[in-house]
């Protein structure tokens, strides 16, 4: 059966019988590197692209099919007509920041990979306060994005990173406590072991209404948390032109662009591992031999479907809602979603000390 | 309301009004310096004029002077009316009467910027479509642009 | 920087720390070349100045050296999504002058004409609108039926979007024979459609939520600001043309002036969508009795209007469209002045929008209906 456990872990063998352990340290550091770099840029290709044909589908038109067959080369087209662009600065702007602040939401958005579980053994760091780290690190690139918006000596950058600051630390706290409940019922904060203890079945199902609950509010909390429509104020073009990145060009706008895809993938892989079970197969009850026909399918495959699906879900958000207005976005989230996940985690304490979860 | 009882309306509001029966509304001609307080007559009074559908300006340069034009309807009893005001073309001055209609600010904007006329009191008379140091007025007849103009 | 914006920050010292920025002219919400200066203080404005100009083509001068023939066509491109109800208002007051009886087939293949283009501007109206709300879809689907009615205008007069079909006297050539099956095609497609829209956009909570109680204009302030058409109705105001001063067939049809009260967003919005409904029956009642006959009065090559100044008034897509011209008794007018909806109705935004949230704005723009040629004309 396929499983990229086992690549990995013969590489590893192979790497530290031919050189010494240090040496086999920085070469598997630098191996990692190549992968998360090479993993971005596909990532990025992919999902423009599937945004496009998504939003064609909807919008009962064809999307992107000219370029390489049925128009799959289209992103990396646009791509590389973003590498040859210039990359201006305005007169006026802090260029020390300017230039920074690409960079510093795209390392952001690069470190919360690190413990992520792609599939069964395949992760680069198992970390043990994995779940607390995603949401700290996350929260860094906020700072980028204000940094964006008023390095940039636009009206509108500073509008729209305003805008995404204030929802940003909102949205935090709704997604921060729909991640607790689930670390409350499976009582780890690390990933692996997350993912391990939804081994019968997942939480969105173990852990009765309040799990659903806690999975609505998380999708809604990171839809805005990446700035998607219909939380997309930071950038709403009909107001705000492009918001934070209006003065951006070429390479690194390229990166902010980049790095929103990214983020989506990045939240859509979290809610995956705590609500979906990570990589775990779909098994249901006593059907033995349906789940043992599950379990045939590579565990990277079902970490990457229900991405996906969950990635498809905040896409057909965008192409079907109208945006929110800042003071009702705020009100949403200060009003209903905190009050609500706040109760809806002392359920799912009671849930968990009781021990009512499936 | 017919014709004859608008007249009979107006000549009690402003007794000094020219009438002209020729067009398919009432055309009512007053004074420049009367204009002021016939519109508030016309607003709020009697016939209670409170749509104010076109105001524009026409230009006639042979009777050297510039003639206010506004059309007048009432929503409560429908019935039309078009008041005419004579001004001097080479000092084209009115009183405004954005106060009373809100829609002649912008209107009244637009006269002064293509016909010169000044509105006293308006709250902000400043060109509306043209840039602020175009010199001339456009729509008046002897105005000459030998580049944009195209003679036909 | 824009002098304007200096003038309105020379202002602003006074007030302190108040944020101007410039919408437009380029701006992806102001459909066209529109200018606002606007004054915020954090999200709220203060203060929204249109700077007007930026297309303006001096219509109503050029008008002035065109015979009473060609002036029309230049008329399409003032409010070019209402071409034909434009040139059937100057169509009309030329008639009025010299007195046409123009002949029934023309009378009612012009309401007909009129009507269709009414759908078709309502519907690039509800596309646009959502799009500035940050609904993206809804445009498309408002451009799939667009382009039926586009194709019929197509094949009818030749031209989808500048029309020119209206002449003095009648118009200019007879319907295609495919004219009345096409219509009739598209009527029976687009009542479904119509359902279709209210689901996507008229029920959505977020929709209904950033458009009640949004813009509010109050009845007397839409007469004072002489706001017509859908604009004025959802304000109460009962200032639809062809029930107030029916012209050419519009007598003869049933339908209903819709009126809505609450003068926010919303109920603009309603009032629109049920134009729709409204355009549909008449051109139902319409479609099947189109009288036979000739298309055009008989008129002379060059066309010379008596002394005297003549005034029509017409429905557009948009409001009150008036059409006046003074004339010397020549061939060409001597002064002419397009009353135009779009004019009046954005002469209220400043009004309407001081104190909301820049995204109000946009609600408010979207649907006031703007279309910048209407007012730079």
């Amino acid at each position: 059966m396929f499983s990229l456990e086992h690549i990995t872990n013969s590489i590893q063998q192979w790497l530290y019988s031919t050189f010494s352990p240090t040496m086999a340290l920085i070469l598997e550091c630098a191996i990692v590197m190549l992968l998360v770099i090479g993993l971005f840029a596909t990532l990025g290709l992919v999902l423009v692209l599937m945004e496009r044909k998504v939003a064609a589908r909807m919008q009962i038109r064809l999307g992107p099919n000219r370029v390489g067959p049925k128009g799959i080369l289209q992103t990396t087209a646009d791509t590389l007509k973003l590498m040859m662009k210039e990359g201006l600065t305005p007169n006026g702007a802090d260029k020390f920041l300017f230039n920074l602040a690409p960079f510093i939401v795209m390392i952001a958005a690069m470190l919360i990979l690190a413990p992520i579980a792609f599939a069964k053994g395949f992760q680069i760091w198992d970390i043990n306060i994995g779940v607390l780290y995603v949401s700290a690190v996350s929260s860094v690139s906020v700072i980028g994005i204000l940094m964006a918006g008023w390095a940039s000596n636009n009206k509108y950058s500073l509008l729209g990173a305003m805008r995404s600051g204030a929802q940003i630390v909102s949205y935090e706290l709704s997604a921060g406590l729909s991640i607790i409940s689930i670390v409350v019922l499976s009582g780890s904060l690390q990933i692996s072991e997350i993912v391990a203890s939804q081994q019968t079945g997942w939480w969105l199902f173990r852990g009765h209404i309040p799990a659903i609950i806690s999975f609505v509010i998380f999708i809604i909390a990171v839809t805005a948390e990446t700035n998607r429509a219909p939380f997309d104020l930071a950038e709403a073009e009909s107001e705000l032109t492009a918001g934070f990145h209006t003065e951006y060009s070429g390479m690194k706008f390229a990166l902010l662009f980049l790095a929103e895809y990214i983020n989506i993938f990045i939240v859509c892989a979290i809610g995956a591992t705590l609500f979906l079970g990570g990589w775990m197969p779909l098994h249901i009850g006593n059907w033995e031999g349906f789940n043992h026909t599950m379990d045939y399918v590579p565990s990277s495959v079902w970490f990457m479907g229900k991405t996906f699906f969950l990635i498809f879900l905040i896409m057909w958000f965008r192409w079907t809602f109208p945006r929110l207005r800042i003071d009702q976005l705020l009100s949403l989230e200060w009003k209903y979603l905190l009050p609500i996940s706040m109760f809806n985690l002392l359920l799912i304490t009671l849930i968990a000390i009781m021990g009512w979860h499936f | 309301m017919t014709n004859n009882e608008l007249k009979d309306h107006i000549t009690q509001g402003q007794p000094s009004a020219v009438f002209d029966e020729t067009g398919e509304w009432l055309n009512v001609q007053v004074e420049a310096g009367e204009w002021k307080a016939f519109a508030n007559w016309l607003r709020h009074d009697a016939l209670q004029m409170d749509y104010l559908f076109c105001l524009t300006c026409i230009d006639w340069p042979q009777t050297k002077h510039l003639m206010m034009v506004y059309h007048f309807t009432s929503t409560t009893f429908r019935h039309n009316v078009v008041i005419k005001v004579k001004l001097d073309r080479n000092n084209a001055e009115i009183e405004t009467v954005s106060d009373i209609w809100r829609t002649a600010e912008f209107h009244e904007r637009e006269v002064y910027d293509l016909f010169g006329v000044r509105f006293l009191h308006h709250p902000d008379l400043r060109r509306l479509i043209l840039t602020d140091d175009f010199e001339g007025h456009p729509l008046k007849k002897d105005f000459e642009d030998p580049v944009n103009m195209i003679k036909l | 920087m824009y002098r304007e914006t200096q003038i309105i920050e020379a202002d602003n010292k006074a007030d302190g720390d108040d944020l101007v920025i410039n919408v437009g002219p380029q701006h992806p919400a102001t459909h066209g070349v529109l200018h606002l200066v606007i004054r915020l203080q954090g999200e709220t404005i203060q203060k929204v100045e249109p700077h007007l100009g930026y297309i303006h083509r001096s219509i109503e001068k050029m008008c002035e050296s065109l015979s009473y023939r060609q002036f029309i066509y230049v008329t399409s491109r003032m409010d070019y999504l209402s071409a034909h109800i434009n040139n059937h208002a100057c169509a009309m007051c030329v008639e009025k002058a010299l007195q046409l009886e123009v002949p029934p087939r023309a009378r009612v293949i012009r309401v007909l004409m009129d009507e269709l283009t009414r759908i078709a501007s309502h519907e690039l109206w509800w596309g646009a609108m959502a799009m500035d709300l940050g609904a993206f879809t809804p445009f498309f689907y408002a451009f799939r039926e667009r382009e039926t009615i586009n194709d019929i205008m197509e094949e009818t007069c030749g031209a989808r979007l500048t029309m020119n079909y209206m002449v003095p006297g009648g118009v200019m050539y007879d319907l295609h024979p495919n004219f009345q099956q096409r219509v009739k095609n598209f009527i029976q497609l687009f009542n479904n459609k119509i359902d279709e829209y209210d689901d996507l956009v008229t029920g959505n909570i977020i929709f209904q939520n950033r458009t009640k109680g949004v813009g509010v204009l109050t009845k007397e302030d839409a007469i004072s600001f002489g706001c017509t058409g859908p604009v004025g109705r959802a304000s109460g105001v009962s200032c639809d043309i062809r029930k107030l001063y029916p012209y050419e067939v519009y007598d003869k049809v049933s339908f209903d002036e819709i009126i809505e009260m609450g003068g926010d967003s919303f109920s603009r919005y309603l009032v629109r969508i049920k134009e729709l409904r409204q355009s549909i029956r008449i051109i139902e009642q319409l479609i099947d009795n189109i009288p036979e006959g000739d298309i055009q009065a008989k008129t002379k090559a060059v066309l010379k209007l008596p002394k005297g100044e003549f005034y029509s008034r017409a429905e557009t897509a948009r409001g009150e469209l008036g059409v006046y011209i003074v004339s010397e008794g020549g061939t060409t007018p001597y002064r002419i002045k397009f009353r135009s909806p779009g004019f009046s109705n954005l002469s209220a935004l400043d009004h309407i929008s001081r104190g909301s949230k820049i995204g109000d704005l946009m609600a408010i723009m979207g649907t006031l209906d703007l279309v910048i040629p209407d007012i730079d004309r």
